[in-house]
């Protein structure tokens, strides 16, 4: 055995050899790193550890940048951790620190080598056993060391100190009991004097901070005392992450340190420094007008700055400051336009995204402009972020921005047009979802889709098939809003299409069968007035007046209420207008249908058509026998009829007329977004006895009324309303009188079991603009949320105005259903982006128990420490003392009498009395804070509105 | 934990030293690494030095062949990272004497010592080079 282990040392390859190895192998390297790995297996059984070291070295080096498994060897490298020679232990220590999880079993061996390292007189060796607990420190572990670290915590050696200091950050997130035993020596080394371990320390205070702030609130005055003395930038972030953390939580805390920052930011020539005091400003302390200023020029300056990191930063720095303080963005608007042609894609979206940040209602138009120019030029990545943040700002709560439909409407037509956009999807999505929306929007939403149709070329492009998609379904579903129903069949069938994807062509045959259901119907009705006006002779204001009349019926049967008019009146004047020129302009063919053009258009279906109903695709081929059937069905008594005319009008009104009004009224049912109330409408069904069944529900379960409150209806688009007949008044008064009685019963009855219904309060104003309504009422439900919201003075919801929206002039139909998910799905998400809030609200998965063990023990440890600081530095605050007499005053007599500090107040008498009260103070306020926080909590679990007390809380400032 | 791991990494993308301060697998870092190296890599000089990937953020800097890219969370300061590598970089060079990329392959141990003396539980704990060296010195006199 020993002579074959001193082969091995003799001949084994050392992890040099290895590198060089894996230099010259480039092509094989895989089969020579098997062939290492085998040879390393081999020699890490060795008994001698030397042999076994270099091959665990082998081994890490393997792992960590070839991803090569090394969990095998972990009892191995427990072994070599006890080995006497410090080489040894460190390739092993360094082995177990990349190797070890949570998980690993042999963890429990090391335990005692920890310990014996950690209490070693080689102050390398404590060092190695700190670095490694700093990264594999499991509950166990942590727990059975903190009597050492505890220690540790105050070794003489600061190489060892600093190192235990970093360690217990581990430590407390592992084992929280910890922080009743080393919290104090923690806090001892925050304070004093040595700057490598005042360093370590705030670092492990900002880290434990950034997690759950409330806690340090008591230790502000030490941070501020560094804040103001240190002159080491890396300590000066670390203070001012912490700042900006705690400003949050108490105002007076914010009102303090704004001065310190703002010197900062002036005298200091650090980037970094000058970026984080920037940073805290623009997040924390952003009432402070004059801080903002100053960051305002700071960050201007890094704007200017050649540095594209600077420029980055700045941008970033902008958004920040943008929801509290457009002005600051506004200043630097063309700055930020000018970047989004920068020739890095980051700064380009940062900028974009500030570019976004600013669109509101009046200037959406203009900034679409821009930004569409900007695509137009961009890369394909970057033209479609352009575009999606468009889309997306846009459709927002509802398209809340959007005043001007016609606009947007053709800005999507023109969207699609840009040679690289890839959001067809949401394209589709928004034209087919405003088009059941906005009523008013119809006219140019059809005409967009005719543009879109059209042109030939775009059916070469793949992205575009679900925009095409969409228009072919809106100008089928809204032909009559169609200026040219030919055009758009020929658009329709046009010979191109067999590009499309069959679903998609399954949708163009659809509305193609809409089209010619609608000119038929047309054709017919005009006729019939045709035929009226050769009876009977009748003068010209007569025959207008009945055209326009009849017109109105024929071309817009679908339009519902109140937009009807304006609408109906435009389009039949333009009608009979056209009817007025006579046979001149049916020659033309615009909107007018000549029995010629109608036996066309047949014939185009037919060539068209014919062909597809052999389709493999299932789809087109149902929908293309569909219309030839129909086709089929008409044809013949088409052709008679053009044949005899008059003699054969009656019969044609008896059959062919029956089945095309058929099937147009088929096709007349409005489909449309489905409204939350919708429910109300449905008449109560005769012999229903609801209330019998279900009035003794509420005694069983009183607690069902929330999740119900949260229920909307999502049913998929349907017929709202239920009449599809083709004459609209006829369709109002289906629509409203029935909806009336049924609401005055449901009124009746929701009195008396209010909750088994939605809510209701939208009901009364269902065409108003709700999304205001349902914000509030989301806020209500909210309110804690909200109201920590306005505490940490973080709102990063700048768009949500519902005073905004309620002026919109714009009549849009909406789906308060929908409405209300959306309002609910942002809600958290803004909640998650006002980072304080999360930490509040979630607590900290790491904390947890930390927190829970923390207030009364920890309390008291930092008593002690408090205590100790004013013994020991009662000169180092010393420039806070005239505030800190200020405050004394404020402080009631009582408290101080509570404290236990008599003697060594008395001791103190010129500055150490007023420096025990800070003491004091903080103490008061950390069970003030422990108070309060408690409250909280119990105010998010009743769920009560909204506490008055905690937005003033009574608490001592910490600094004094 | 402000800095999630340390990458340097060559300009043909492998990995030279990888030190993570979250344990992570094998599999995810070799997709990690493989995700960050594609994307930094593919940046040019006039761009700016951070990236952002999943939840981190990447600070990276170039020098010569090699990139250093720090991960880090959206807390952690920038610039003050890229001071960190370059402080990082000045060690390196300290101590190797005009560092290449073949003295981090030769002394990844060493390497991985100055970063142990600079960073523990992903905060920067050391910034002063003499600092940082001095228990290396005392390892080389030892051994």
């Amino acid at each position: 055995m020993a002579g074959s282990s001193l082969m091995d040392t003799l001949f084994q390859r050392t992890l040099e050899d290895l590198i060089k190895g894996l230099r010259l192998h480039l092509i094989g390297e895989s089969a020579f790193i098997s062939k290492a790995m085998e040879d390393i297996r081999k020699e890490i059984k060795s008994t001698d550890p030397h042999t076994k070291s270099t091959a665990l070295q082998k081994l890490s080096y393997l792992s960590s940048l070839y991803f090569y498994d090394m969990s095998w060897a972990a009892f191995h490298v427990v072994e070599l951790m006890s080995s006497t020679r410090f080489a040894h232990k460190r390739i092993a220590y360094q082995a177990a620190s990349l190797s070890f999880d949570e998980n690993t079993p042999v963890l429990v061996l090391i335990t005692n080598q920890l310990r014996k390292d950690l209490i070693s007189t080689n102050e390398l060796e404590v060092s190695l056993a700190l670095e490694c607990l700093s990264r594999i420190a499991t509950v166990d572990l942590a727990r059975d060391l903190t009597p050492e670290i505890f220690t540790l915590l105050s070794s003489g050696k600061v190489f060892v100190r600093k190192k235990a200091v970093g360690v217990v950050l581990r430590v407390f997130e592992k084992y929280p009991d910890a922080v009743k035993v080393c919290f104090k020596r923690l806090v001892e080394n925050l304070e004093g004097s040595d700057q490598q371990v005042v360093s370590v320390a705030v670092g492990v205070f900002c880290e434990l901070a950034l997690k759950n702030p409330r806690s340090y609130l008591p230790l502000a005055p030490e941070f501020y005392r560094i804040l103001v003395e240190s002159r080491n930038n890396w300590i000066l972030i670390k203070v001012l992450k912490i700042f900006a953390k705690l400003a949050l939580l108490e105002p007076r805390l914010a009102n303090k340190v704004v001065e310190p920052i703002c010197d900062h930011m002036k005298r200091t020539d650090a980037k970094s420094l000058v970026f984080e005091c920037i940073r805290t400003v623009v997040t924390s302390l952003t009432d402070y007008e004059s801080a903002v200023k100053l960051a305002a020029v700071r960050i201007r300056e890094m704007l200017m700055d050649d540095d594209p990191n600077l420029k980055y930063l700045a941008l970033q720095a902008l958004s920040t400051v943008a929801p509290n303080h457009v002005w600051v963005v506004v200043e630097n608007k063309e700055i930020v336009i000018k970047s989004l042609s920068d020739e890095d894609p980051n700064i380009k979206l940062e900028s974009l995204r500030l570019v976004m940040m600013m669109v509101s209602q009046s200037n959406i138009v203009e900034i679409s402009r821009v930004l569409l120019n900007y695509a137009l030029k961009s890369d394909p990545f970057f033209c479609n972020e352009i575009l999606g943040s468009i889309l997306s700002t846009c459709c927002r709560n509802v398209y809340e921005i959007i005043v001007d439909f016609d606009w947007y409407v053709s800005l999507l037509g023109e969207m699609s047009r840009i040679p690289h956009c890839q959001k067809g999807d949401e394209i589709e999505k928004q034209l087919i979802d405003i088009g059941m929306r906005v009523e008013d929007v119809r006219l140019e939403l059809v005409r967009v889709a005719r543009d879109l149709l059209i042109d030939p070329a775009l059916l070469g492009n793949s992205f575009l098939y679900r925009t095409l998609s969409a228009a072919a379904w809106v100008s089928g579903a809204y032909v009559e809003f169609s200026k040219n129903p030919f055009e758009l069949m020929e658009a329709l069938l046009q010979p191109r299409t067999y590009l499309l994807p069959p679903l998609i062509r399954a949708v163009y045959l659809q509305s193609a069968f809409k089209v010619l259901v609608y000119s038929l119907h047309s054709y017919l009705l005009q006729r019939g007035i045709t035929e009226r006006d050769f009876a009977e002779g009748s003068d010209y204001a007569q025959h207008d007046a009945s055209a326009s009349l009849n017109q109105e019926e024929g071309f817009n049967p679908r339009v519902l209420n109140q937009s009807f008019d304006d609408l109906s009146v435009e389009h039949g004047e333009e009608i009979s207008a056209g009817h007025g020129q006579a046979s001149a302009f049916d020659s033309l063919g615009t909107n007018s249908f000549s029995d010629e053009s109608i036996m066309n258009m047949i014939n185009l279906i037919e060539l068209a058509v014919g062909p597809l109903s052999g389709s493999l695709d299932v789809e087109v081929q149902e929908r293309a026998r569909n219309i030839r059937s129909f086709i089929e069905l008409i044809k013949q008594e088409m052709v008679d009829c053009l044949a005899q005319k008059e003699e054969s009008l009656d019969r044609n009104k008896t059959e062919v007329s029956k089945i095309i009004k058929l099937m147009h009224d088929a096709f007349s049912s409005e489909l449309g977004p489905v409204s939350v109330t919708a429910q109300e409408r449905v008449p109560i069904p005769d012999g229903l006895l609801l209330k019998e069944n279900l009035e003794d529900l509420e005694t069983i379960c009183p607690d069902v009324q929330l999740p119900l409150l949260n229920s909307f209806s999502f049913g998929s688009p349907q017929s709202e309303e239920t009449n599809g007949d083709s004459l609209p008044d006829l369709q109002n008064k289906v629509e409203s009188e029935p909806s009336k009685e049924s609401t005055s019963l449901l009124a009746q009855h929701r009195k008396r079991h209010g909750l088994y219904y939605l809510p209701s309060e939208k009901k009364e104003i269902s065409n108003d603009y709700p999304p205001a309504n349902d914000l509030k009422s989301e806020n209500d439900r909210n309110n804690d949320a909200e109201n920590l919201v306005k505490l940490t003075e973080q709102s990063l919801v700048p768009k949500k105005k519902p005073s905004n929206a309620k002026t919109r002039p714009v009549v849009v139909k909406l789906d308060e259903g929908d409405q209300v998910s959306i309002a609910a799905k942002a809600q958290p998400k803004d909640d998650l982006l006002s980072g304080a809030v999360r930490e509040v609200l979630l607590g900290n998965d790491t904390n947890d128990s930390l927190s829970q063990s923390k207030p009364s023990d920890r309390s008291s440890a930092r008593r002690k420490g408090k205590e100790k600081l004013n013994l020991d530095s009662p000169s180092e605050s010393k420039e806070n003392l005239d505030d800190v007499k200020k405050h004394d005053d404020e402080i009631p007599s009582s408290r101080k009498n509570k404290h236990r500090k008599h003697g060594k107040e008395r001791r103190h008498k010129t500055s150490g009395n007023v420096l025990d009260e800070g003491g004091e103070n903080s103490q008061k306020g950390k069970e003030k804070t422990g108070h309060r926080h408690g409250k909280h909590k119990a105010r998010q679990r009743a769920d009560v509105p909204l506490n008055v007390v905690s937005q003033t809380p009574v608490i001592p400032d910490f600094l004094l | 934990m402000g800095i999630r791991f340390i990458l340097m990494v060559n300009k043909q993308g492998q990995t030279r030293l990888a030190q993570y301060y979250e344990y992570l697998t094998l599999e995810e870092r070799r997709a990690l690494e493989g995700e960050i190296v594609r994307k930094c890599l593919a940046r040019n000089e006039q761009q700016c030095s951070f990236v952002e990937h999943r939840n981190y953020k990447i600070v990276y800097r170039r020098y010569a062949s090699l990139f250093f890219l720090v991960g880090v969370d959206n807390e952690e300061n920038e610039l003050a990272i890229l001071e960190f590598i370059h402080l990082l970089v000045e060690t390196m060079d300290r101590h190797f004497g005009n560092v290449c990329e073949l003295d981090i392959m030769f002394h990844l141990e060493k390497a991985h010592f100055m970063l142990e003396e600079m960073v523990m539980n992903g905060c920067i704990v050391e910034t002063s080079k003499s600092n940082i060296l001095a228990p290396i010195q005392l390892m080389d006199k030892s051994s």
